[in-house]
Parts: structure tokens; C-alpha cells; sequence
């Protein structure tokens, strides 16, 4: 809850934060040209807006190569996150010979194991590398938060499907996924920024292979001291981030809008 | 137990529907829930549990349920058949404390969940779970969610769904406890209606003497630390029930003894020296 309670309209919601922008980006330029600021230590915003509209096309082409590992990381964790997290529900013996090795990976920083990835996947293979690395640090929040949402079924409906004789499919469908359902909407948001974060960490410390994505591009800029390509991969990373959540807070309202607490807008 | 005879029923003719005999429960964790409790609950009557807490008044109900079994006696269903399992096909109604809806399916589809469990069709069986939706008054309500429900209606819901394969025992555990008291008047009146001339079965945990007296034809008062029968009450009033019987001289004859029976329940577990 916030203390100040006035109405926020639709339009203020967007109006509000452009504006801020613009006179930001605004000052930004002005600075850099009142103080003549080189341009390989700080471009003014006119500057990466040139070399995006130059550079695009390569861009693009990076751009699509990082959204790629993205969506695969995103999507192999996610099957695999809750294939996992329902095997683990449904024996207790699969949860604790599973829990601890998934913590192990969640807690050893991705860079750290990138190295091992690249030697076991060759260095012809750089994209397979990177597309395991982002998976690995995509898919924890994955596990847990369904494992967790599958847990957390009410007593008394599990009791009630024990009444009439629910069999385990049956309870897994229509009870405990259902239930799941907010918490793993909410990992997968984790777990989206996660796989893009991961796909450029992993870039950075596999090397970029045949293809090169957005995070190479900034490395390749930074030595070649082009900095307002290197702020436009950046600009078009955080674009990219912003989609891939955007996307899946829309998904978590279209599937939680009609039931759930957290996506019911209350008026008072 | 002052010479309680555990089998009386209310009318000789009626055949028993469940007989308990001996039954204890005691919890793995050392708490001793129930003791020696006999009770025979006769086909078409409204029996209400009553007694204070931690009676282990839910604790019978889940055990007749099925849900549990007890650690000693028996709890047999003379006119049920048994499954290969050597289990009764117990045909029962389930109505916890809460709601305890779905809270991501509409009305129509909490109701239909007993149907669907057994394999049946949406389409087959649609028009019984609207008549089951009708019958606690909700017709108009079946595509809203759960939270767009006053806690009255939910319980009407939860009502629903346990009636919606016509059971013959409805197992009640304080449904009502959670409501205001016109709410619970209401349900009361409504439920008793539901009841009336259906030949089925009423088992009602409830705390409260006012709540037993009215609805129902038997009241088993239980006593508490183990969890024991202590006195039944027949109620012999005649249904149908309404605010008439509520304002009656025999009502508050039989809340009063009833009462007094509660208190006496109440009195042997450390309220006196």
C-alpha cells in the first residue's frame, strides 16, 4: 500500500514516466555537450539514437540470436521445472534425492560453471553452451515455486477428493495444478528475466561461437570503443527484458484475472 | 453414562444406517481423541453431534467419513455394500467448517466435481448439478467464481456439491460456525427444507445447543479428554420446523435440558475441583 492514495488514471500511468524520461534523456544531452564530454566515455542520447538507426540490421541479427537462447532456456526450464516439481509431489523420495543437487546448481554462479559446460560441449557447440547455461539459471524458480504451489492445496479439498475417490491423475489435474497455478506464474516471471540474464552472462564468459548475440556486440564495441553501439545493445536488452515480462504479467492476468486475489482489481 | 441405552432410535421401524460400536481414536502424537463411543444412527433422521471443544465430535465425523480409521471398534454400514476392497460404498456428503471451494472454478464446476471424479459427462449431467445449484437457491450463479460470493452463498455452494450425488448421509462438521446469525437461521431453515421428506440422513457437528435443538431429531451430547458419548436427546418435536417451534415453550424445554447436558459434559473435564 502506498501512503499517497490518489487515483493514478491509465493515461497518467504512461504519461507520468515518459515525461520523466524525456527530460532526463533532455539533461543527459544537454550535459554531455556542455561539458564536451568525449563520446567513447559517455555518448549523448542523440548519439545511440544514430547508431541504432545504422546499425540495425547487424543488430537485429544479434538481437534475434540472445532472443532465441532466451525462449529455449525459457521453455526447457520450464517443462523441465515442472515435470520435475511434479514427480517430486508425487513421491517423496524423488523430492529428496532431487532438492538438494537443484540447490547446488541454483547456488554456484552460472559463471563459474560455464567453463565445464564448454569443455563438455566443445568449442564448436558455443551456442549449446550458452543455451545450458541460461537453463540452469532459469529453472530453479521454476521448480520451487511449483513445488511449492502443489504443496500448498487446501486440506480440506485434497480430503474431499479422497472422499470421492480421486485417483492421482485426477488430483494432479484438476487439484493440485490448478493450484499451482499463481506461484508458477510467478516463477516464470523470475524465471524469463533469469533465461535472458543468463543467455548474456554465459555469452560473455563462452565467447559468442558462429553467431554472435547482443551481449558480444557490446564486448566487441567495447574494445572498439564504439559506445553508442554498445549503449544501443544495451538499450535493446532492456527492451527486450521488458517484453518478455510485460508478456508474462499479461499471461498471469488472463489466467488468474477471474479467481485469484492477486490479479482482482478491488474497488473501494 | 446415566442408563443410556446407545441404540435407541428415534422410530423402531427405521433401520440403522451406521452402526459404531467401541470405536477409539488415538492420534500417533499420544493425543487420545475419542473412547468407547457407540452410537447407531437410524436411515432418514437428523442427528447432531454436540459438545464442547476438542470433544473429538470432527474426529467421529471424519472417521465415519472414511477419512481415517479408528484405532479400536468398528464402524460398520449394515445396509451398504462392500467393494472388493472389503470397503462399504458409503454414499455420503461432505460439508467441512469452510466452504472449501475451488477458487479457480466457477460455481458449476465446484458442483459437478463429485460427478466428474466418477467419469461423468459435462453434458449428461449438466441439468443435475444446475438442479443441485437451484436447490440451495443459487439458480442464476453457476458461472461466478467463489470469491464473488458472500460466505452464506459459498456455504450453499459447498451444500450443493455434497448433495449433488444424492447421498444418503449428509455429513455436516459445524458448516454453520463461521456465519452471522441471520445467515445461519437462514441455512438452518433452508437445510431442515432440504432434508424434509428426502429419506435421506443429517449428521451435524455443531457447538451449539440452540442450533441442535432446532434442527434436529437426535442429539448425541459428547464429553471431552478422551472424547466420549455422554447422553442422547431425542427431540420429539414434529417437522416441518420453523420460526413458530423457535419461539415454542418445548424449544426452550429442550434447549434447557440439552444445555444442562452440555454442562454436565463440560463439568467432568477440570471445571470442577
Amino acid at each position: 500500500m502506498n501512503e499517497d492514495s490518489r487515483p493514478v488514471s491509465p493515461a497518467m500511468r504512461v504519461a507520468v514516466p515518459l515525461v520523466l524520461g524525456i527530460v532526463v534523456l533532455g539533461v543527459w544531452e544537454f550535459l554531455v555537450w556542455w561539458l564536451e564530454v568525449p563520446k567513447f566515455v559517455l555518448p549523448p542520447p542523440s548519439a545511440i539514437v544514430k547508431s541504432l538507426a545504422n546499425d540495425y540490421p547487424s543488430l537485429l541479427v544479434s538481437l534475434w540470436i540472445t532472443l532465441r537462447i532466451t525462449l529455449m532456456a525459457f521453455f526447457i526450464a520450464l517443462a523441465t521445472g515442472v515435470l520435475l516439481a511434479v514427480l517430486s509431489v508425487q513421491s517423496r523420495l524423488v523430492e529428496i534425492s532431487i532438492f538438494p543437487y537443484a540447490v547446488m546448481l541454483q547456488v554456484t554462479p552460472v559463471v563459474a560453471i560455464a567453463p565445464l559446460i564448454l569443455i563438455w560441449v566443445g568449442v564448436e557447440h558455443i551456442d549449446r553452451a550458452l543455451l545450458i547455461l541460461a537453463t540452469i539459471v532459469a529453472f530453479f524458480p521454476i521448480l520451487s515455486n511449483t513445488t511449492l504451489g502443489m504443496k500448498s492445496v487446501d486440506h480440506n479439498l485434497r480430503d474431499l477428493f479422497q472422499l470421492y475417490g480421486a485417483s492421482r491423475w485426477q488430483r494432479l489435474r484438476m487439484l493440485q495444478l490448478p493450484a499451482a497455478q499463481p506461484y508458477l506464474l510467478g516463477g516464470m516471471k523470475i524465471s524469463g528475466g533469469l533465461a535472458l540474464i543468463g543467455a548474456v552472462v554465459a555469452e560473455f564468459v563462452a565467447g559468442s561461437g558462429t553467431g554472435s548475440g547482443l551481449a558480444w556486440r557490446i564486448v566487441e564495441s567495447a574494445n572498439r570503443l564504439n559506445i553508442p553501439r554498445m549503449f544501443a545493445a544495451l538499450l535493446m536488452l532492456s527492451v527486450l527484458g521488458i517484453v518478455i515480462f510485460l508478456l508474462l504479467a499479461g499471461l498471469e492476468t488472463l489466467l488468474l484475472g477471474r479467481w485469484h486475489e492477486s490479479a482482482v482489481r478491488r474497488e473501494r | 453414562m446415566d442408563g443410556v441405552d446407545p441404540n435407541q432410535v428415534v422410530n423402531a421401524d427405521a433401520p440403522a444406517l451406521i452402526r459404531i460400536s467401541g470405536v477409539g481414536k488415538r492420534y500417533s502424537g499420544g493425543t487420545h481423541a475419542l473412547q468407547g463411543i457407540d452410537l447407531t444412527v437410524a436411515q432418514g433422521e437428523f442427528l447432531s453431534l454436540l459438545g464442547p471443544s476438542g470433544c473429538g465430535k470432527s474426529t467421529l465425523l471424519r472417521l465415519i467419513a472414511g477419512l481415517g480409521e479408528p484405532s479400536e471398534g468398528t464402524i460398520d454400514w449394515p445396509r451398504a455394500s462392500y467393494d472388493a476392497g472389503g470397503k462399504p460404498e458409503r454414499s455420503i456428503g461432505f460439508v467441512f467448517q469452510e466452504p472449501t471451494l475451488m477458487p479457480w472454478a466457477t460455481v458449476f464446476e465446484n458442483v459437478y466435481l463429485p460427478l466428474r471424479l466418477d467419469g461423468a459427462r459435462r453434458q449428461t449431467v449438466a441439468a443435475q448439478v444446475e438442479d443441485a445449484i437451484e436447490g440451495v437457491g443459487l439458480a442464476g450463479f453457476a458461472k461466478a467464481y467463489p470469491r464473488q460470493l458472500s460466505g452464506g452463498m459459498r456455504m450453499r455452494v459447498s451444500i450443493a456439491r455434497a448433495l449433488v450425488k444424492r447421498p444418503k448421509v449428509l455429513l455436516m462438521d459445524e458448516p454453520f460456525a463461521a456465519l452471522d446469525e441471520i445467515t445461519r437461521m437462514r441455512l438452518n431453515d433452508d437445510l431442515l427444507r432440504l432434508w424434509a421428506g428426502r429419506g435421506w440422513t443429517v449428521l451435524f457437528v455443531t457447538h451449539s445447543v440452540y442450533e441442535s435443538v432446532y434442527l434436529s431429531s437426535r442429539i448425541a451430547v459428547m464429553g471431552a479428554r478422551p472424547g466420549h458419548m455422554r447422553e442422547l436427546i431425542t427431540v420429539d418435536a414434529p417437522y416441518p420446523r420453523d420460526e413458530p417451534f423457535r419461539l415454542s415453550a418445548s424449544y426452550n424445554e429442550y434447549c434447557r435440558i440439552t444445555s444442562a447436558s452440555l454442562r454436565g459434559a463440560m463439568g467432568g473435564v477440570g471445571h470442577q475441583p
